[in-house]
């Protein structure tokens, strides 16, 4: 066992570190009070990553990505972690679901992604399914020879920006001894598609500038080249990719909370009380300890399920047990940090409140915290019969 | 045409610098170490001059503890074609003085025969100024310190420095010695195919031994001092109350 980086994943580490600290730190402000991320920015922010081949660095070089693996691109999240998600949003990393093109969808989805010239969201979520994504009524049926999907999926993330969506639909229904059991699958829809809308969705206190949509679809009719995976194999897709976005999550909450953390470190440090550094009152100092103490733990736990991965084990636990304590934990340091900060950390002045509102979605979007340790017990569980 | 760049590996010039417990020198166990800001700013320019088709082959020296590999692995990232470290020391505090390192550059110029030398104008560290201006001396060649601007034409160059109150632009004949400012160029982000490839580029290494140089010290440090930390400052309501402060405190 080895703990530590090699020389090439400390330069990617310090590498993507200063692109966040130069490139997004300075538009941050702007984004969390407007709430919209100025075009030229973002064109910037994704001109540059392309430039130094960090987009779509998830992606295997046989398809024109960097390769990294999954512990590497693990770093390379933490590191943009930091930044706002709104911005880094540019510093583009499709989603790997896309490797499951097939023939001709890959010149027209999967090699046009990687390249940064279409922009890809994934949508599965709709206003009555959330967290139970089978509830999905957003469905597809068959109509000469095409599917014609009618339903409403929402905060879809990036969607603004989509030039195409991933889209999880209902295709039929399996009678099962546990009841009936929707039969999903999955889509490529352009936009622009005739039936398929996307529109403003709501307002969230969390990541300001980085949009969710509502997606509508009316009658809109989809030929069966734009089936990704197979017909009916939408959960296989899912099972198959989607552990990726909640390796993100974990890992950039850790990434988040060290700087949060680099704050109440300094302020602990500087700031004066009854005549001494602030950080000398042990209630202090200990609130510092534990928030390290935390960040890394979290940061351990990330590296070693991505690091499973690259070792092809099994990791669905590994990554739900690190997407769990990593966004609990940077929700604990947010909020410590502001304790160190006293009314200061509340006020526009430091980025510390738009951290503390930012880790609020993490623990509930790409599975809830409840969905985590369902998973969690249902891994442990399941096997002895319980 | 070959440029040679030394690159010194220093203290990352985030950290808080912390004064060691009995004086000797700032303390460098466990902290954050980068390449000298300026070495960075000669990195660049040495890959610019590259790209520019001035030169062929850049060439990044380190001389130093063998941590400071990373630092070369860095400049090869950057973009540097290879690297040649030498080993000078085995403790992180052991600082080899500039006359010495200028001895060891002035050896491997004499085995690589650069057209130029893009040193930075000094390292952050102990701000000597001293490495490149010695250098030349040594070697008898041309010199152009603290560069804002560099052009190649020919067989010389012309370098426009950042002097007391202005701008000089002089022209040096080839080869020459050039020390680099903050303001020549903005250095690259290692872009990450380079990172990947940075392993596979060659990097000797080597001993002061091999060049014929004695590194032992000859200055002597006294003491190690943090500056005075800087009093509380008040905030003033107007230009009148600023005045009268100023008053107070005998500054006006
Ligand atoms: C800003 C934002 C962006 C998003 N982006 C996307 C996107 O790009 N694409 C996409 O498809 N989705 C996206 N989502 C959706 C996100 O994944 C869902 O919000 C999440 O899965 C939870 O669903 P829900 O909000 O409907 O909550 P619900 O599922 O209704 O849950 C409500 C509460 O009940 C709990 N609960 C539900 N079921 C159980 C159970 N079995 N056991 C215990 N507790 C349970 C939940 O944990 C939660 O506390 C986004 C959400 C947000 C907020």
């Amino acid at each position: 066992m080895q703990f530590g980086l090699n020389e090439e994943q400390e330069m990617i580490v310090s590498t993507v570190r200063s692109f966040v600290e130069n490139e997004i730190y300075p538009h941050e402000d702007l984004v969390d009070r407007t709430g919209e991320v100025p075009e030229e920015v973002a064109e910037e922010i994704k001109r540059k990553t392309i430039e130094l081949g960090f987009y779509a660095c998830n992606f295997p070089e046989e398809v024109g990505g960097a390769g990294l693996s999954h512990l590497e691109f693990a770093l390379v999240e933490r590191e943009l972690g930091r930044g706002s998600m709104a911005l880094n949003h540019f510093f583009g990393r499709p989603q790997n679901i896309l490797m499951a093109c097939e023939g001709e969808q890959k010149e027209r989805y999967l090699f046009p992604a990687v390249r940064g010239e279409r922009t890809d969201a994934l949508a599965m979520t709709e206003p009555g399914a959330g967290s139970d994504v089978r509830g999905m009524k957003c469905s597809a049926v068959r109509d000469c020879g095409d599917w014609v999907v009618n339903g409403t999926k929402h905060f879809i993330s990036g969607a603004d920006h989509a030039d195409f969506i991933i889209v999880f639909v209902a295709t039929g229904e399996d009678q099962t001894p546990r009841g009936p059991k929707k039969r999903i699958t999955t889509f490529l829809v352009d936009r622009g598609t005739p039936g398929f809308t996307i529109r403003d969705g709501y307002k969230s206190v969390s990541h300001r500038g980085y949009k969710n949509m509502v997606l509508e679809f009316d009658d809109c009719r989809l030929p069966d080249a734009q089936v990704l995976g197979e017909v009916d194999g939408g959960f296989a897709v899912m099972n198959e990719w989607l552990y990726a976005t909640r390796i993100t999550v974990a890992t950039m909450c850790v990434g988040r909370a060290r700087r949060a953390f680099d704050y109440a470190l300094d302020y602990a440090a500087q700031r004066h009380q009854f005549g001494q550094p602030i950080g000398k009152f042990q209630g202090i100092g200990f609130q510092i300890a534990d928030m390290i103490t935390e960040i890394d733990a979290a940061d351990l736990l990330t590296l070693a399920a991505a690091e499973r991965l690259d070792r092809g084990l099994p990791a669905n636990r590994e990554i739900a047990s690190a997407k769990l304590y990593a966004s609990e934990m940077l929700a604990r340091v947010t909020d410590a940090a502001i304790q160190v900060h006293g009314g200061m950390g509340l006020m526009d002045d430091y980025p510390l409140e738009r951290f503390w509102r930012d880790a609020r979605v993490e623990r509930i979007w790409d599975g809830t915290s409840e969905i985590q340790r369902h998973i969690i017990s249902r891994d442990l569980l399941r096997p002895l019969g319980a | 045409m070959k440029v040679l760049v030394p690159v010194k590996r220093v203290i990352d010039y985030n950290v808080k610098v912390r004064v060691k417990a009995d004086g000797s020198g700032v303390d460098l166990a466990n902290v954050k170490m980068s390449m000298n800001p300026f070495d960075e700013i000669a990195v660049e320019e040495a890959i610019r001059l590259r790209e520019a088709g001035k030169a062929d082959e850049v060439v990044a020296v380190s001389i130093g503890v063998k941590q400071a590999q990373e630092t070369l692995r860095t400049a090869l990232a950057m973009g540097a074609d290879r690297a040649i470290l030498v080993v000078a020391a085995d403790d992180v505090h052991t600082d080899i003085e500039p006359l010495a390192v200028a001895k060891i550059l002035k050896a491997i110029v004499e085995e690589e025969a650069p057209g130029i030398v893009l040193c930075g104008k000094q390292a952050i560290d102990n701000d000597m100024n001293a490495t490149g201006q010695m250098l030349s001396a040594l070697l008898g060649w041309s010199q152009a310190a603290f560069a804002s601007d560099l052009d190649i034409d020919g067989d010389h160059a012309v370098v426009t420095r950042e002097v007391d109150g202005g701008l000089q632009t002089i022209k040096v004949t080839l080869p020459t010695i050039v020390t680099v400012d903050l303001r020549l160029n903005e250095p690259r982000y290692a872009s990450l195919p380079n990172i990947m490839k940075a392993k596979k580029k060659p990097m000797d290494e080597k001993t002061p031994a091999d060049y014929g140089v004695d590194v032992t010290p000859r200055l002597e440090i006294i003491s190690t001092a943090e500056p005075e930390a800087r009093a509380a400052g008040v905030i003033v309501g107007s230009v009148d109350e600023l005045v009268e402060k100023l008053k107070e405190v005998g500054a006006v």
